[in-house]
């Protein structure tokens, strides 16, 4: 935020004068803190109380009797350490990263490729644009339940069609291989995040001056060179902002593995936010799962912080 | 009956929520001299007068089953003077709802909770023990009483309890000619026997949840395995079982995705011959036109043995209140469901086994069709029996060993052994 230039003192007023002015400033600068102040105890409210009350609590022993009786002993670093130890911890981690780059790359090439299609004006294109945001208007919990029953290695529509077109006589164990199983759930993921990234994508694509595909066109270029020196580079504040948008969306995604596979087959489709989750409210183990989403939580920050540079650079760029 | 998965429990936005409300109040002085607690009694006879209401908390938001249990309710409170304010809350939300009024001191007069959840409960000292009423726990299961003893002391009783037992389509059993299977050679051999394209001879419930652990316990106890010492030769046999059905393509690989549910929507669509469910399915299955189907105990090792049974089952108790003369009335409320002739009623309405030995018997023979689940329940054994409070932690390990085995990822051995760690851990 940038504060208004304040005007310079005058030397040559009297006395009184100058009190005015004083007077005057300290409203101004009460009514400049007025106006923070709501943000501000929003903020600390609802986001900061939480995260401090999370990181407090992941250095605490706080299970159900805690509810009861208020008494959470602190317990120092052991909560991290028995989270940190566990094999299933780096297993985990791994599918985690996996599961986010996967959906990311996907989201955003298919997204990217969308808002490309879309940029060009065709009978029903808007019509089309809108229709392509249906994923995002359905509740999470919803749309999973359906994938869920399509990619059903017996009776699914997906298996279905793959052995009416004799493609593969057996079917594809979609839900129920250890490895097909974070395939499955990246692409679901992918399906949710389209929208997201062409509507971005597809407004930044508006802000590229015509004037410039025109010099293009006139200086000869084909579509990949006009994408690669005029679009790419134009788009590129833009990209960085979805990109960690993206991941900051995706390291946190819970709902949709919780209802297509459960963090199973075997635990193949753990992530960190779904041991966070299944810690705090099927163990109850509190002070664990407080501090497995720290570590989200710490996850997400830091390419949040990646967000703001890229913001900034956006804005100056 | 079944495990839920929780929801994030909603404790901290509400005491934020009256946090604010009060911190309205005090800057706008609107405060007002009144101030004192208020709390889970208000507003329905106070301490020293006479108690003329007391508030009721469970999870059955069905339908018949909301209007079954608040009759009762009803009826119970009005032969002890008292109206009953009964509030159902859906399953997964009613152990964060439970949390949530624990720490405000809003518990409810009469609770009710799942079996495998009242020693947790218990352990935080939130629910008062029931000798103090004089209540009479005689003649009941002994299942369900040691999961409603926490160190000793009873802190529940449920008026019907349930467990699962083997359903199977009567159609295709005479059609492929096989005969109902008692152990579990013949449950191998049946399941094959039954299988056609496009259905599977058997199902089971193998979910990354409470849920499959809960299917997999009649297996383990039945041959002679237990869930504090999970890496033992008859576990494995147990597990070996499972994989087995799957690797002769009798059980479908999907059972590792299925809920009780799922099971039951396959087993009405003909797509499986058996499967192993609970008698809160009869209903639904009932409904469904040109279904036959039959129900027996779970198939044992070996021919002659006895099939140990989950007892599954919601107990009510009586939680920890400033007023004592309300938790009187609730704890009067409490044995009247848990009289014979109410339990007999509810059963009948409900599907469930009546949990004294006595009233079970006498109600067998009034509804055979129930004798299999009565037989399991006589015998059923509590999740909670012999590990307590740390039988989520086992029921953790069960159900990855399950999934791991299944999958192949593990032979059945090393599933277990891993299984016993995840249980022991700290």
């Amino acid at each position: 935020m940038r504060s208004r230039p304040r005007p310079a003192p005058d030397v040559t007023r009297p006395d009184s004068a100058r009190r005015g002015v004083a007077r005057a400033r300290c409203r101004e600068r009460l009514a400049q803190w007025m106006f923070i102040v709501p943000a501000a105890a929003y903020l600390l409210l609802f986001f900061g109380y939480p995260i401090v009350k999370n990181i407090v609590m992941s250095f605490q022993q706080y299970s159900i009797t805690t509810f009861y009786t208020g008494a959470a002993p602190f317990v120092g670093l052991r909560n991290y350490s028995e989270i940190l130890s566990s094999d299933l911890f780096s297993e985990a981690l791994l599918t985690t990263v996996l599961f986010t780059a996967g959906s990311i790359f996907g989201q955003f090439v298919l997204g990217l490729a969308f808002a490309l299609f879309f940029q060009r004006s065709f009978p029903l294109g808007r019509v089309l644009r809108s229709l392509l945001l249906l994923p995002w208007l359905l509740p999470l919990v919803a749309s999973g339940t359906t994938w869920r029953w399509m990619l059903d290695a017996d009776s699914g529509v997906v298996n279905g069609a793959l052995r009416g077109l004799r493609l593969l006589p057996s079917g594809v164990p979609w839900l129920t291989g250890t490895s097909q199983a974070l395939v499955s759930v990246t692409l679901i993921n992918v399906w949710v995040g389209i929208p997201f990234n062409t509507t971005i994508l597809y407004g930044g694509l508006q802000d590229v001056p015509t004037h410039l595909y025109e010099a293009a066109k006139l200086d000869g270029a084909g579509p990949v060179t006009t994408f690669r020196h005029v679009t790419w580079p134009l788009l590129r504040p833009v990209v960085s902002v979805v990109l960690v948008l993206d991941v900051v969306y995706t390291v946190k995604v819970l709902d949709i593995i919780l209802t297509v596979t459960g963090g199973g087959p075997a635990n193949a489709t753990e992530t960190i936010a779904t041991l966070s989750y299944e810690l705090s409210f099927r163990q109850f183990e509190f002070g664990r799962g407080a501090a497995m989403s720290t570590v989200l939580v710490v996850v997400s920050l830091v390419f949040a912080l990646v967000y703001l540079r890229a913001n900034r650079r956006a804005q100056s760029g | 009956m079944t495990s839920p998965a929780r929801p994030p429990t909603r404790r901290i936005a509400a005491r934020w929520g009256t946090g604010i409300v009060a911190l309205g109040l005090a800057v706008t002085g609107c405060g007002g001299p009144t101030g004192g607690p208020t709390g889970g009694a208000a507003g329905a006879g106070s301490a020293n007068g006479r108690v003329t209401s007391i508030t009721a908390l469970d999870y059955y938001t069905d339908g018949p089953e909301h209007t079954q249990w608040g009759e009762l309710l009803t009826t119970c409170g009005k032969s002890v003077g008292v109206t009953v304010e009964q509030t159902s809350v859906p399953g997964p939300s009613l152990l964060p709802k439970v949390l949530q009024q624990a720490s405000s001191r809003t518990l409810p007069d009469l609770l009710m909770l799942d079996n495998p959840d009242l020693q947790q409960i218990a352990q935080t000292g939130a629910l008062t023990p029931l000798e103090q009423y004089g209540i009479d726990s005689s003649g009941f299961a002994q299942g369900i009483l040691s999961a409603s003893t926490y160190e000793g002391k009873l802190y529940g009783l449920a008026p019907n309890v349930n467990t699962i037992a083997l359903f199977y389509n009567k159609d295709m059993l005479s059609e492929a000619g096989v005969a109902v299977p008692r152990t579990w050679d013949e449950l191998k051999a049946a399941a094959v026997g039954l299988t056609r394209p496009g259905r599977y001879g058997m199902a089971v419930d193998a979910n990354a949840t409470f849920e499959g652990a809960w299917q997999f316990l009649p297996f383990l106890w039945s041959a002679g395995g237990d869930e504090k010492q999970l890496a033992t030769p008859q576990a494995a046999q147990a597990l070996r079982l499972w994989v087995d059905l799957v690797r002769s393509g009798s059980m479908s690989r999907s059972v590792l995705n299925w809920n009780q549910s799922d099971l039951r929507d396959q087993f009405v669509a003909g797509r499986t011959a058996m499967m192993i469910n609970g008698p809160w399915q009869i209903s639904a299955l009932n409904a469904a036109t040109g279904l036959h189907w039959g129900v027996a105990t779970i198939p044992v090792p070996q021919a002659g043995q006895t099939a140990v049974t989950p007892l599954g089952g919601e107990v009510w108790t009586v939680p920890q209140n400033a007023s004592r003369a309300r938790q009187q009335k609730a704890a009067q409320v409490l044995a009247c469901l848990n009289d014979s002739t109410n339990m007999l009623a509810l059963a009948k309405e409900r599907y469930t086994v009546p949990s004294r030995s006595a009233v079970a018997s006498q109600y067998a023979e009034q509804v055979p069709s129930m004798a299999a689940f009565v037989a399991s329940v006589e015998a059923a054994r509590a999740r909670t029996g012999e590990l307590g409070v740390k039988w989520p932690k086992a029921a953790t390990g069960i159900y990855t060993a399950i999934q791991s085995a299944l999958t192949g990822e593990q032979t059945p051995e090393e599933a277990l052994k891993h299984a016993q760690q995840t249980a022991t851990s700290p």
